[in-house]
């Protein structure tokens, strides 16, 4: 059995996201591993995007089932009890499990601990780049309530939660090289550094699964080097999981362990960057086939 | 050969001050000949009698003095020859102004506030003449306390509401209904001593408005925060309506147009201002005065207003204020980091409506009778102006803007000077044109400063050095 369905945090279950008559995403299920770089890609319009929207809650699927597991995976009668039960979360024996598709948007990122990036970037850019990286703590520094108390009059046990919260951004900051910056307005920093920020971003709220929306577009090719060691460190020494969307195939084929293709809202090859390179029916989805070839190919695809 | 020429033709050029000038005085005395007939001769009424001429060549000098002076101050400045346009990006003359005095701008706010009423009544040399002023600075501060509340909805928040006055005419009513109900006077006479609801009424229903306001926000806020934008305005704007025509109609509860009267005046801390034995000026050896409550009521609306401002400090600094500014940058992007948006809106719809109930209460205590009238839009759209003109988002803009247009409004009523027989005549009413003037004025401030007085933003937290951030990257939000 291969790692991602032996240990996957992430179960996709029939994935169909319908607008009005168009069908965006087509019966869509795959696995992401637990401490994997999985890459989604497909040709422009392929479903990517919404398949990505309907993890993070953006969007409500039609149907399917997005299944996540903190800890252990759940097993399958854990996933079938939390299913007909018609609750969102459980907790389970080695940990807990989240049924994205029910929870509101902000309990994904808050309880289930997905985050996620934006294919235009959507920083606060108005605010310093060290506020963003604080906003990203909200869920953590609003433990104790969203107007508590010992924050309104600052006592020393809020402080302290403060200086964490600044110790962790600190560190972030470091990661993505920005400490000269942290006191600059986000909107000030050039693109690739806001790039790298968004990230900073989404993980300054402790997420298990980061979602990448086209982390790399727009980057030259020693940011996209750069943007390869971070995203490897951040699952090296975070242990945190990541799903990314990406065109530039010097990203997707270096640094991920696992690669779904998705065409007109259907998944076509599923498995690691070496397998889905060599799949035909991918050749023919990103350069097209030789004329004598389509039939050939087609029976392949099974058209 | 080519250049001799030219540098000639530069030497034989008169000077611009002299050519500025020659063109002033053209100018002027052209204005002058060409309002003689227009402006300088007119026909009156004389009685019964036949028409009779009278002649007003003071106010066309005026006016040709006016445009002579228009016409230099342009030569000098704007088509001076030779003048380099400021590039965009480069700061404006005004904003390097305002950098530079921006540290003392603070202090010498908080000076002049503590200090008014003795300047008053130094200015205007006893205790009794300094009413309209310290009256005046009441009213100021009321209006300053209602921006910096409504500064938190959108300024911060960045929710456009246009029904602010709704929570303020809550806190008002509330207080009315309260100070003046008869059975929570017996109940208080009979089990606390005679006289304690009169006395001490508004203490005790300060915090009881501002909770009953917040509530009513967060009743408001339920529903109609799932809008944004225009859609929010329009909605907010009908609740400000609505709680105005209940106030209006409901004549058992609030005796409807009518309005309520008799509000117990405001006491020190229980001791009326009065001259009975157990008033404020026995107990501390004054000889009585009626300003002595004037005084009091300014310095409450003061302590009102400071604890306004230091809790919206204290706010923005915490991860609620920060999450409120961060609605107002990127609604989806907060939502993708665990935000909950309708919990947060809602904290900053009851927050900016709690302070509106406080200063409802206040007004309530201040004129001692309130109905519908005091409630319109007019009012919400005069705070939501300050806000803006102010600057969204900060504190001493919005302060600055409302003495600006509270006292600036009512310093237009004191142009008696224009009545005079040179100018427009005993029949020119200035107060007619101050909203005119007004709107002008406020044109103005917006061409030249488009994000108001106040424009940049302070960051809440730092690393090594505070740093502003400038407008331009600060959005407005949109609902």
């Amino acid at each position: 059995m291969r790692h991602w369905e032996a240990d996957p945090i992430l179960m996709v279950d029939r994935l169909t996201m319908q607008f009005g008559g168009l069908i965006a995403v087509n019966d869509v299920s795959f696995s992401v591993g637990r401490g994997d770089v999985t890459a989604l890609i497909g040709p422009n319009g392929a479903g990517k995007t919404t398949a990505f929207n309907c993890i993070t809650g953006f969007y409500k699927p039609t149907l399917g089932r997005l299944a996540l597991s903190h800890g252990v995976p759940a097993t399958d009668d854990e996933l079938e009890a939390l299913t007909s039960n018609g609750k969102a979360a459980a907790v389970t024996k080695g940990g807990s499990l989240f049924l994205l598709e029910r929870l509101p948007d902000h309990k994904v990122s808050s309880a289930a601990k997905v985050a996620r990036t934006f294919q235009n970037i959507r920083l606060f850019s108005g605010m310093t780049v060290l506020e963003n990286l604080m906003v990203a703590q909200h869920t953590r520094l609003t433990r104790s309530g969203l107007l508590s108390p010992s924050a309104l009059i600052n006592l020393p046990s809020w402080q302290r939660q403060e200086k964490e919260g600044m110790a962790k951004a600190l560190h972030w900051l470091e990661l993505v090289d920005l400490v000269d910056r942290a006191d600059d307005p986000a909107g000030d920093l050039p693109y690739g550094d806001q790039r790298r920020l968004e990230i900073a971003r989404a993980m300054c709220s402790d997420p298990v699964l980061l979602c990448l929306d086209e982390p790399a577009a727009g980057l030259n090719p020693r940011e996209s080097a750069a943007l390869n060691s971070l995203l490897l460190s951040i699952r090296a020494d975070h242990g945190t999981s990541v799903l990314l969307i990406e065109h530039d195939m010097s990203v997707v084929m270096e640094i991920s362990d696992h690669v779904i293709v998705l065409e007109y809202g259907s998944k076509i090859a599923d498995g690691t960057p070496k397998e889905v390179r060599a799949d035909p029916a991918v050749i023919a989805a990103y350069l097209g086939v030789d004329e004598e070839a389509v039939a050939d190919v087609e029976a392949e695809v099974g058209l | 050969m080519q250049a001799a020429s030219r540098e000639g033709s530069v030497s034989a050029r008169p000077s611009p001050l002299a050519t500025a000038l020659k063109d002033a005085v053209a100018s002027g005395i052209i204005t002058w000949f060409l309002l003689l007939p227009l402006v300088g001769f007119r026909a009156t009424e004389s009685g019964s009698g036949p028409l009779g001429l009278t002649y007003r060549f003071g106010l066309v000098t005026i006016f040709a003095l006016v445009v002579l002076g228009l016409r230099l101050t342009l030569h000098l400045t704007i088509w001076r020859p030779g003048r380099v346009k400021r590039a965009a990006g480069t700061p404006s003359v005004l904003s390097t102004v305002g950098e530079r005095l921006a540290p003392f701008a603070k202090p010498a706010f908080f000076g002049i506030a503590i200090a008014y009423p003795a300047l008053a009544i130094l200015a205007s040399g006893g205790l009794s003449e300094s009413r309209y002023w310290v009256d005046l600075g009441v009213y100021i501060g009321s209006y300053v306390m209602l921006g910096w509340g409504l500064n938190i909805v959108v300024g911060l928040a960045g929710l456009l509401d246009l029904g602010y006055v709704a929570f303020y005419a809550v806190g008002a009513y509330a207080f009315a209904l309260l100070s003046t109900s008869v059975p929570l006077n017996a109940f208080f006479d009979a089990h606390v001593g005679e006289g304690f609801w009169a006395a001490w009424s508004f203490w005790v229903c300060l915090p009881v408005c501002g909770i009953l306001a917040a509530f009513w926000g967060v009743i408001l806020g339920f529903p109609v925060l799932r809008l944004r934008g225009d859609y929010l305005a329009i909605v907010t704007l009908a609740f400000g309506e609505i709680i105005r025509l209940v106030l209006t109609n409901w004549t058992d509860l609030t005796n409807g147009g009518a309005g309520i009267a008799s509000i117990p005046p405001i006491s020190f801390f229980g001791m009326p201002f009065s001259a009975a034995d157990n008033g404020f000026a026995a107990t501390f050896g004054l000889t009585f005065d009626p300003m002595h409550r004037i005084i009091f009521l300014y310095f409450v609306i003061l302590g009102l207003s400071a604890l306004t401002a230091l809790v919206t400090l204290r706010l923005r600094r915490m991860p609620v204020g920060r999450a409120w500014e961060a609605l107002r940058e990127d609604e989806i992007a907060c939502r993708s980091l665990g935000i909950n948006t309708t919990l947060t809106k809602l904290t900053a719809f009851a927050t900016g409506a709690m302070f509106g109930g406080f200063a409802g209460a206040f007004f309530a205590v201040r004129v001692r009778f309130v109905s519908p009238e005091s409630f319109t839009f007019v009012d919400s759209a005069m705070i939501l102006a300050i806000v803006v003109l102010g600057g969204m988002g900060s504190q001493i803009g919005v302060a600055a803007a409302a003495v600006f247009m509270i006292g600036g409004m009512e310093m237009l009523r004191n142009l008696t000077f224009l009545k005079s027989d040179w100018l427009l005549g005993p029949d020119f009413d200035p107060t007619l044109y101050r909203m005119l003037i007004f709107g002008f004025a406020m044109v103005a401030v917006m061409v030249w400063r488009p994000r108001g007085l106040v424009s940049s933003r302070m960051a809440t937290i730092f690393l090594k050095q505070r740093k502003k951030v400038s407008g331009d990257l600060v959005k407005e939000g949109h609902g």
